[in-house]
């Protein structure tokens, strides 16, 4: 089945911990129905929103990155679909679309024997 | 972990529940005046582990990881700011130091430190200098996580008026310089009445109360009974007057699921189902009522809580014995008379002495203009008018309550009553 990267980006923060219990539980629910229902490949990893880029010919190390904190991903999860249409169908139930984030959709790339 | 911690809830109330103890802790690190940079550094700490466990998944001791991020959040901004700022005075000199920063930091991150630490924070948050709601609002949005806009709408406030309230507190809070100290027993006995009545009014504020979503009464109701219970638990609070506010919470409490029915319908006393009445709770509400039978002084809450403690007792409600409730009403009108009480009151006179004397006792209640607002000063004359027979009376008095509910459930329950009046019930 092939594979895709959900790039998790932007979200605000909850403004009280009891928002952020309520977030904390839709995640939850969200996840375990991605297992339950043979979709997870890989729960993923969150991400600092800031760290260093490395770039040019010259090497340069700079802070970054400097988008918008809209559009700085947050993390990735690694799930399975049949298909790209059903891994954005999936995709719509994410909490992050409550809190102004979105969710990228991204096959994984596949070597084509 | 101290009595607030003992409850597994799983994670249920994790963020809010541990929010009050890592800001109470906090703040005594930064001491009072930093109150803000305490909340700041610990809504931090908590986004962090939000994030994390929002893709990873729950750690196995959460607690424990929010406690560590809350540290350490601690240490990062002690770092950063010690220069431009004075921390808790009693601890300033160490926090100065990077040889006995961590050490005084993880002192006040022990289990048994943060466990007062609620306390401490509970009794800060019922300073004399505040008004009560200020208080309640205060507690809710401190020691039980609850957002300006929840609270805003557990209070029927706009969310304006709601931060307002808030601010003018923490303002207070911030001026009071350090957390109040627990270990005083002359200072925790004086300060004690004042928190008795702000759990109280918390409990009432979910148990009576006006927000629309029957789920935030709850949490109001459980969240009083916690903190009542962290008082309790402690040495010097466990005096007879907490163990009666113990006692009505938990008596009233045992009826809150049986208050609405199957298709989320208010249901009164006359109608709810008793065999689900909480017994667990009962039995609880009953021993701290027990608990509360020492020492000379019978308080507002002995009487509150005899009362429930009759309702609870009983298997019916013609067998409940009235006349018994009367007299305790009448108590409770001489220890702290109100037009509210008044209203319950003349309810219980009019099962124990019939609709008439009922009606005679309602019509009596002095500044009966206070309760102009309240639905259920309508419904009683309602109620009373419909067992005279007068139909048409009863139905102008549903008419008003009806107008003045102040949620679906109320909404739904006169306009039952109102239907009674035309015999359709």
């Amino acid at each position: 089945m092939p594979e895709f990267a959900y790039l998790y980006r932007g979200g605000t923060r909850p403004e009280s911990p009891q928002q952020a219990q309520q977030v904390m539980q839709k995640w939850i629910a969200w996840m375990k129905d991605l297992a339950e229902h043979g979709h997870m490949v890989d729960r993923g990893q969150p991400l600092e929103r800031s760290g260093k880029i490395v770039q040019g010919a010259n090497k340069s190390v700079i802070d970054g990155p400097f988008a918008e904190a809209k559009d700085v991903v947050g993390g990735f999860t690694l799930i399975k679909a049949n298909d790209i249409s059903e891994a954005a169908e999936l995709a719509k139930n994410c909490p992050i679309l409550e809190r102004g984030g979105h969710v990228e959709v991204r096959p994984i790339m596949q070597m084509s024997m | 972990m101290g009595a607030a911690g003992a409850a597994p809830e799983g994670i249920d109330h994790l963020f809010r529940r541990e929010h009050g103890r890592m800001v109470a802790t906090v703040s005594r690190i930064f001491g009072m005046h930093n109150l803000k940079l305490a909340e700041d550094a610990v809504q931090d700490a908590f986004c962090r582990a939000l994030e994390v466990w929002k893709v990873r998944g729950l750690p196995e001791n959460p607690s424990a990881w929010l406690i560590t991020a809350a540290k350490n959040r601690a240490l990062d901004v002690i770092r950063r700011e010690r220069t431009a700022r004075r921390f808790a005075p009693e601890l300033d000199r160490e926090l100065r130091s990077e040889w006995t920063l961590v050490q005084a930091v993880e002192e006040q991150f022990s289990a048994n430190a943060i466990r007062d630490d609620l306390l401490r924070m509970m009794f800060s948050c019922c300073h004399p200098a505040m008004p009560e709601d200020a208080q309640v609002a205060l507690i809710l949005n401190i020691l039980c996580g609850f957002g300006v806009a929840e609270i805003a709408a557990a209070f029927m406030l706009t969310p304006a008026a709601s931060t307002k309230r808030i601010t003018r507190a923490k303002q207070i809070l911030a001026r009071s310089k350090r957390l109040f100290e627990v270990t005083s027993r002359r200072d925790f006995a004086a300060r004690l009445p004042a928190v008795h009545r702000a759990l109280y009014l918390l409990f009432n504020a979910g148990y009576h109360g006006a927000s629309a979503e029957a789920a935030v009464r709850g949490e109001l109701c459980r969240e009083a009974i916690r903190l009542a219970r962290a008082v309790v638990e402690h040495p010097l609070g466990a005096v007879p007057e907490t163990h009666a506010v113990c006692a009505l919470m938990c008596l009233n409490a045992a009826r809150i699921s049986a208050r609405l029915d199957f298709a989320g319908n208010l249901l009164s006393l006359f109608e709810q189902d008793r065999r689900r009445w909480d017994q667990a709770l009962i039995a609880q509400g009953l021993a701290f009522l027990e608990s509360s039978a020492a020492g000379a002084n019978i308080s507002e809450y002995h009487v509150e809580a005899a009362i429930a403690a009759v309702h609870a007792r009983a298997p019916t409600v013609e067998a409940t014995s009235w006349d018994e409730i009367v007299t305790l009403y009448r108590l409770l009108m001489q220890i702290r008379p109100s037009p509210v009480v008044a209203l319950n009151q003349a309810i219980a006179i009019c099962q124990s002495a019939g609709a008439s004397a009922g009606l005679a006792a309602l019509q009596a209640i002095e500044h009966a203009d206070r309760l102009a607002a309240y639905p259920f000063y309508s419904a009683a004359f309602g109620e009373l008018e419909l067992r005279l027979g007068h139909r048409e009376s009863a139905r102008g008095h549903f008419r008003t309550a009806l107008g003045l509910a102040r949620n679906p459930e109320e909404q739904r329950f006169f306009s039952r009553r109102l239907a009674a009046c035309e015999g359709r019930i």
